[in-house]
C-alpha cells in the first residue's frame, strides 16, 4: 500500500529543487518581519507607524526615502537597505490590503 | 474511523519526512479529509519564539490544532527587565498572560515537558499527561553551564548568587540585592564569552544598576568584569555611554573570565574581586529539553536547523527556534529574532501539514534596543535574507547598523518595540 506512493513522491522529490516559483504567501510572510516594531498586519500600537491600510505607492516612496536619505531616520534608513525593490513591492502591497486597528 | 485514517496519514507524512510525499498522501485523501484541523502541533516554550508560533499558526494556518506548554503560568519579559533592575519599571510592567493565544483556540497548559518522544510523536509532562503531535516545536531558550564555574551552582541555589537572566524571581531577587546593598557597596557584574543569549543585554545591565546607584548609593561601584576581549555589541555607544553618565561609577574590565566563586567574591584569572552583590551570567548552551530529546548537535552547545523550515537537522519534524539554535552567521540570540524564526516555522508548518512546498526565499530581521539611561537608548539592527547556494542566513551588505548616538526618541521607540511583540505573540 505503501510502496506506490513511496516510489512517485522519491521521483517528485528529485523534481522538486528545479521549480523555485515564488511562494503564494511571500508578501505576507515579508510584511510579517515587519510586526515585531509595527504591529500584527501592520495594525501599531505606541509610537510606532501604523503601516495597515497604508497606500502602496506612499510606503515604497517612503523606504526609497529612508535609502536614499531623503527621509530622516533613527532605524529606517539602515534596515530599508535590506530589502530588494521586489520585496519591499510585495510588503506594501500587503500593507494597503489590512485593515488599521479600531 | 476518519479519525484514525487521518492520523494514519500524519504518521506516514512525518515518516516520510518529504514535501512530495505529503503532498500525495493529501491528493489521496481529498474527497476523505473533513476534519475541523489539518494537525496537531505542540509547542514546548511560551517565550518570543513558540508563543509567536502559536499565535501565527492561528493567524496563517486557521484550522490548526495547537497546544502550549510552559512551565510558567505568565509571560514575563526578559527584554525591558533590566529596567526593573534600574528601578525605572515594574515586574507587572514586563508580564503578560497567555489570554489572547486562549481566545484564539490555542490550548495553553502549565507543566513541565520531561521526555520527548520523536518517533512515537508525543510529549511527556511530569504530571503524567501525553501530548501527542504531528509536528513538534522547541523553543526551550537557554540553560547554564554551571560546571566550569566553582561555587556558582550552589551560590545560586542559596539564592547568594543571582543570574537574573531568565526574567522572573531573579530579577526580583537581583532587584532587592541591589537595594540593600549599602552606599559604597560593591556590584559586580561578571558577562561569560560569546555567544549567550542577548549580546548587549549585560552592558545594558550595568548601565541601568548604575543609573539607580548614582540617585540612590552615589558612591557605589559597578564592576563589569567581561570574559571578552571587548564590550561585545555597540560597542562604541555603550563606551560613550559608561564615560557621559556613570564616570567614577562604572569599571569596565576586559578579558576578565569568572573561574569559581567564594560567598560573594569572584576568583578571576590573576585577583579575586570581593563584590557586595555578586550577578553572574553563566555560559550558555540550547535548554534542557533539547539536550534530552538528542537535537544538541553543534558544538555540543546548540541545535543545527534547516532555516527553510526551522526543523532540526537532527530530527526532522521538530522544529527549534530562538536562542537554542546554532545562529547563522551574524545572527543573534535575542526575542526579536526568536519571533521571527517563528513566523518561518509556523508559515512552513502549515504547508507542510498541507503538503505544499515551503517558502524557498524567507527572510528574518532584528533590533535590539538598549537603555543607556532611563530614557536614552542605542539600537543595533540587521537583515537577514536566505542564501539558496549556502542554505542559510546571510546579512544584507550595507544595511542594518546602530544608532549614531544615544537619544530619547528610540527610547519611546523601544517601549513601544517590547509593546508591539509582546501583542505580536501573544495576540493582546
Amino acid at each position: 500500500m505503501n510502496r506506490l506512493p513511496l516510489a512517485a513522491a522519491a521521483a517528485l522529490a528529485l523534481t522538486a529543487p528545479l521549480t523555485m516559483a515564488q511562494d503564494a504567501h511571500l508578501a505576507r510572510n515579508l510584511a510579517a518581519t515587519c510586526a515585531n516594531c509595527h504591529g500584527t498586519n501592520g495594525a501599531a500600537r505606541g509610537d510606532m507607524k501604523v503601516l495597515a491600510g497604508v497606500k502602496a505607492e506612499t510606503l515604497i516612496a517612503l523606504m526609497n526615502d529612508f535609502r536614499s536619505g531623503n527621509q530622516p531616520a533613527t532605524i529606517m534608513h539602515q534596515i530599508s537597505k535590506g530589502y530588494t525593490d521586489e520585496q519591499i513591492k510585495l510588503i506594501a502591497g500587503f500593507f494597503a490590503a489590512q485593515q488599521p486597528r479600531k | 474511523m476518519n479519525f484514525d485514517f487521518r492520523s494514519e496519514l500524519s504518521r506516514r507524512r512525518l515518516l516520510g519526512a518529504g514535501v512530495a510525499l505529503s503532498g500525495l498522501a493529501l491528493v489521496g485523501c481529498a474527497s476523505t479529509s473533513s476534519g475541523p484541523s489539518i494537525g496537531r502541533v505542540v509547542i514546548v516554550g511560551g517565550g518570543f519564539g513558540g508563543a509567536t508560533t502559536a499565535r501565527y499558526l492561528k493567524l496563517w494556518g486557521g484550522n490548526v490544532d495547537v497546544t502550549l506548554v510552559d512551565r510558567n503560568p505568565e509571560f514575563i519579559s526578559c527584554p525591558i527587565s533590566n529596567l526593573v533592575l534600574g528601578g525605572h519599571k515594574q515586574m507587572a510592567d514586563i508580564t503578560r498572560g497567555y489570554g489572547g493565544l486562549k481566545a484564539l483556540g490555542v490550548r495553553v497548559v502549565q507543566g513541565e515537558v520531561t521526555a520527548i518522544d520523536a518517533a512515537g510523536r508525543k510529549v511527556r509532562l511530569a504530571n503524567g499527561t501525553e501530548l501527542p503531535f504531528d509536528r513538534l516545536v522547541l523553543s526551550p531558550g537557554i540553560d547554564f553551564m554551571m560546571d566550569g564555574i566553582g561555587g556558582l551552582a550552589a551560590g545560586i541555589d542559596s539564592g547568594r548568587i543571582t543570574h537574573a537572566w531568565k526574567a522572573g524571581p531573579q530579577t526580583v531577587a537581583l532587584r532587592r540585592q541591589l537595594e540593600a546593598m549599602p552606599d559604597g557597596g560593591v556590584f559586580a557584574l561578571s558577562i561569560p564569552k560569546v555567544p549567550y543569549r542577548c549580546p548587549p543585554g549585560p552592558y545594558e545591565r550595568a548601565c541601568m544598576v548604575a543609573s539607580y546607584v548614582k540617585v540612590a548609593k552615589p558612591r557605589a561601584k559597578v564592576l563589569v568584569l567581561d570574559a571578552n576581549p571587548e564590550i561585545t555589541s555597540k560597542k562604541g555607544l555603550f563606551e560613550k555611554a559608561f564615560k557621559d553618565h556613570y564616570a567614577g561609577i562604572i569599571e569596565y574590565r576586559a578579558n576578565n573570565e569568572l573561574k569559581s566563586i567564594d560567598g560573594t567574591t569572584a576568583k578571576l584569572e590573576f585577583d579575586d574581586v570581593k563584590a557586595d552583590v555578586l550577578n553572574v551570567i553563566p555560559p550558555q548552551r540550547a535548554g534542557d529539553i533539547a539536550a534530552k530529546a538528542g537535537l544538541v548537535n553543534m558544538n555540543n552547545r546548540w541545535v543545527g536547523v534547516n532555516w527553510l523550515t526551522m526543523e532540526s537537522t537532527a530530527a526532522p519534524g521538530v522544529h527549534v527556534l530562538g536562542d537554542a539554535t546554532f545562529p547563522a552567521p551574524l545572527m543573534p540570540k535575542s526575542g526579536h529574532m526568536a519571533n521571527q524564526h517563528a513566523k518561518v516555522a509556523a508559515a512552513a508548518i502549515i504547508q507542510l501539514l498541507k503538503g505544499e512546498a515551503v517558502n524557498p526565499t524567507p527572510v528574518v530581521m532584528n533590533t535590539c534596543y538598549s537603555f543607556v539611561t532611563a530614557r536614552d537608548v542605542v539600537h543595533v539592527a540587521s537583515v537577514h535574507q536566505f542564501d539558496a547556494t549556502e542554505k542559510t542566513f546571510k546579512t544584507v551588505p550595507g544595511s542594518g547598523g546602530v544608532s549614531s548616538a544615544a537619544n530619547q526618541v528610540e527610547g519611546r521607540y523601544a517601549l513601544s518595540w517590547a509593546e508591539n511583540i509582546w501583542s505580536d505573540m501573544l495576540a493582546l
